[in-house]
């Protein structure tokens, strides 16, 4: 007791410490105007991909909806028809919705699919005001017809190829060097493309 | 400067006073406002942050945002509450806050004290508003008729009462090497040594005390969030809880300017730096002395309860009560 | 002169509201103000020291120890309860008793029965803006007074303070500490269990 009341030196010693760290260098972020880098293969918000031909590339076989762990992903199927042909094979999504508030962001449906559709994004800012809106439906969740990558397997009636059309060396459409304010824009996907290929 | 005084002091009295005591209190506030930034700021850098930014550059205009929110809140009554003197404690504290700047001088020149009033027994005015203030902070956690203010209530009057009996030890160290109670003699008396070297105990015992009077950390067990919510301001909201805020930072400021006053020499500059006006070298001392208390904020954790009774009673009281005989053995001797 | 009669208003009703003021804590901010126009009162007799020290000591210290008081025991907001008249037939004699005496006070000063006494030697005594120093009532001429003139009185006043104040602790000390035996041990356990069982009997 006597001792701790006397210990003048410690309190000095703590002055100094906390006087010296008043001219370090701070490793704060400033995040609206400042945005922090995130690796490439960060898992964000969801985006569901189409070949270079504008075709979706998911084919609706559900397998993302029953990887997902937290049951967040709702998928109903509809056979293409002759005339409107969405996706190269039989069938395509009629309804994709992710419920992005059960979801865990692990990864599965990204590894679940046969077709390399639905992928994570670096993207993470999707705050919102209302519960309803972080339902993502095919609406928000498909990139435009002009940012499709990779090349459409054959419009064989016989069904889809054995390779499934995957491009194993794309994780996402997002520009890794714009990070966040990199959108569904084909120009920063042709970016992207120069950047992972040199 | 002067010239402005030569004039006020051919107008009437009731103007002057009036004058002086609302620049004075636009002074006060403005510091007020500030000294709330620049804590933050500091505290903010000495915890690897920036501190606030947003409202203004450098956040500079984070004051203002600030009481535009508090004024905004709702003004909330607890139904347990004793009306007529939660509403009143935060206005006593406010009085006494404010009070203290009527006879508190800034400096000196040709035309007399910067001072709305000069009184000879200064310092004895001093002490007796400022051991007023505990009123507002002991009224205001009673009346809010809930627990934890309760607590900070009693916890606030049992340290104030024991603190206020050594740092009034500490006064009157100084007091015997100046030999008046009036805040000018005692400035002027430092002209050569300042105080805080031959009274270098009753230095340090006034700062401990001061720290302890306004409730700061490592003495702000009368708020002590961690364990009493907000102590004796938990219920409140507001402007009322503002009040307290604000009559928090204006002590904090008079215990500055009182230290600057009793030991730091005032407005005399030091080395014989007199090209400098006085009035800058007071306010470069009571900032260092504001800065310092937030340094000590950003550095110390709080003290426990018997702990700070213990420190104040056993050794403060007694080592002051030392110093005082020490002073006034050595005056005699030396006639 | 206005400044007189507005702090005499003031007194009188603030001592009035102490007094009749159901809750304790309403009777001492009524004590409060009640020193503050009294000190108020003081710097205009031009008893500066007076009215400073009034601050300090009466509402400085010991009220607070009152709020200190009724915090800690927290009579709580509501009020006390009306308790019996311990005195209802001194009362009236008492009160006529001390009108009387001040009667005859201010009948002696204002006849010039009563003298006045001379100021102390040593004191300036001389009538000057409050405030300012070596006038009558400040610091320093009260200073010479305590200390020349009236020294005696003012170490037996302090005397006196100390003998209550060692008196207070004797009152109030604690006894020494029991030491806990093994009989007491088992009447605090027997008490126990009685309080239990009564308690669930009020239950039912």
């Amino acid at each position: 007791m006597r001792k701790r009341l006397f210990n003048v030196g410690a309190i000095l010693q703590g002055l100094s410490i906390t006087f010296g760290f008043m001219f370090k260098k701070r490793p704060t972020i400033e995040y609206p105007s400042v945005k922090k880098q995130h690796a490439p293969r960060f898992h964000g918000l969801h985006e569901l991909r189409r070949y270079g031909d504008a075709k979706e590339r998911c084919i609706g076989c559900e397998l993302c909806s029953s990887a997902c762990p937290a049951n967040a992903i709702t998928v109903i199927g509809a056979e293409n028809t002759p005339e409107d042909r969405k996706s190269p094979g039989e069938r395509y999504a009629a309804r994709y919705e992710i419920d992005e508030l059960r979801c865990i962001f692990c990864g599965l449906c990204e590894e679940a699919c046969p077709t390399d559709a639905i992928v994570l994004t670096p993207r993470f800012e999707m705050a919102d005001y209302r519960r309803g809106s972080f339902i993502y439906s095919k609406d928000r969740l498909l990139v435009p017809p002009d940012a499709g990558v990779g090349a459409a397997p054959d419009d064989r009636p016989g069904g889809i190829p054995s390779d499934l059309g995957r491009v194993a060396e794309i994780k996402s459409t997002t520009d890794v060097e714009e990070g966040y304010s990199a959108t569904h824009r084909g120009e920063i996907l042709k970016t992207e493309r120069r950047g992972l290929a040199g | 400067m002067d010239s402005a005084l030569a004039v006020l002091n051919a107008a009437p009295l009731w103007l002057v006073v009036t004058i002086k005591s609302a620049l004075l209190l636009l002074v006060v506030v403005t510091t007020f406002a500030y000294a709330m930034l620049a804590e933050r700021k500091v505290m903010g850098w000495m915890q690897l942050r920036p501190g606030p930014n947003r409202v203004g550059p450098w956040g500079l205009m984070q004051p203002a945002s600030d009481a535009a929110k508090l004024i905004l809140k709702e003004d909330l009554t607890p139904s347990t509450a004793d009306p007529l003197i939660y509403k009143l404690a935060p206005f006593i504290s406010l009085l006494t806050a404010f009070s203290v700047y009527a006879i508190i001088p800034f400096g000196a020149g040709s035309q007399g004290t910067w001072a709305i009033g000069n009184v000879d027994a200064g310092i004895l005015f001093l002490m007796a508003i400022s051991s007023l203030g505990v009123y507002g902070i002991s009224l205001g956690g009673w009346a809010s008729g809930s627990k934890y203010p309760l607590l900070g209530s009693v916890r606030a009057t049992a340290q104030m009462i024991s603190y206020e009996l050594a740092m009034s030890l500490s006064f009157i160290g100084v007091l015997i090497l100046a030999g008046t109670t009036s805040l000018d003699g005692i400035v002027s008396a430092q002209a050569r040594l300042w105080f805080c070297i031959p009274q270098a105990v009753g230095f340090v015992i006034y700062v401990i005390t001061a720290v302890a009077e306004t409730n700061r950390t490592p003495f702000d067990l009368v708020e002590a969030e961690t364990e009493l919510v907000g102590g004796f301001h938990t219920e409140y909201s507001g402007l009322r809880f503002g009040s307290f805020f604000i009559a928090e930072y204006v002590n904090m400021l008079t215990v500055s300017c009182i230290a600057t006053l009793l030991f730091l020499g005032g407005w005399n500059a030091p080395f014989g730096l007199t090209m400098v006006p006085g009035v800058l070298w007071f306010v470069a001392k009571v900032a260092t002395f504001m800065f310092f208390y937030i340094w000590l904020r950003a550095t110390l954790p709080r003290l426990r309860y018997d702990r700070l009774m213990a420190f104040g009673w056993k050794v403060l009281l007694p080592v002051a009560t030392l110093n005082l005989i020490v002073t006034a053995v050595v005056v005699a001797v030396r006639g | 002169m206005i400044a007189f009669w507005v702090l005499s208003v003031v007194l009188i009703a603030s001592a009035v509201w102490t007094i009749t003021a159901q809750k304790p804590v309403y009777s001492v901010v009524g004590l409060l103000a009640n020193f503050a126009a009294l000190a108020i009162l003081y710097l205009t007799l031009s008893a500066e020291f007076l009215a400073v020290i009034q601050l300090i000591v009466y509402s400085g210290a010991i009220l607070v120890l009152f709020v200190f008081v009724i915090a800690l025991l927290s009579s709580g907001v509501a009020p006390f309860a009306a308790g019996p008249n311990r005195m209802p037939k001194a009362a009236l004699p008492a009160v006529a008793l001390v009108c009387v005496a001040l009667g005859f006070v201010v009948f002696a000063v204002t006849r010039g029965e009563v003298a006045i006494p001379p100021p102390p030697a040593g004191s300036t005594s001389a009538l000057g803006p409050v405030g300012t120093a070596d006038v009558f009532g400040s610091v320093g001429d009260f200073g010479k007074a305590l200390f020349t003139t009236y020294l005696l009185p003012f170490e037996v006043t302090a005397l006196i303070l100390m003998v209550a104040v060692v008196g207070v602790v004797l009152l109030s000390g604690t006894a020494p500490a029991k030491a806990p035996t093994r009989r007491r041990a088992a009447g605090v356990r027997r008490e126990l269990r009685e309080a239990v069982v009564r308690d669930g009997e009020d239950r039912r």
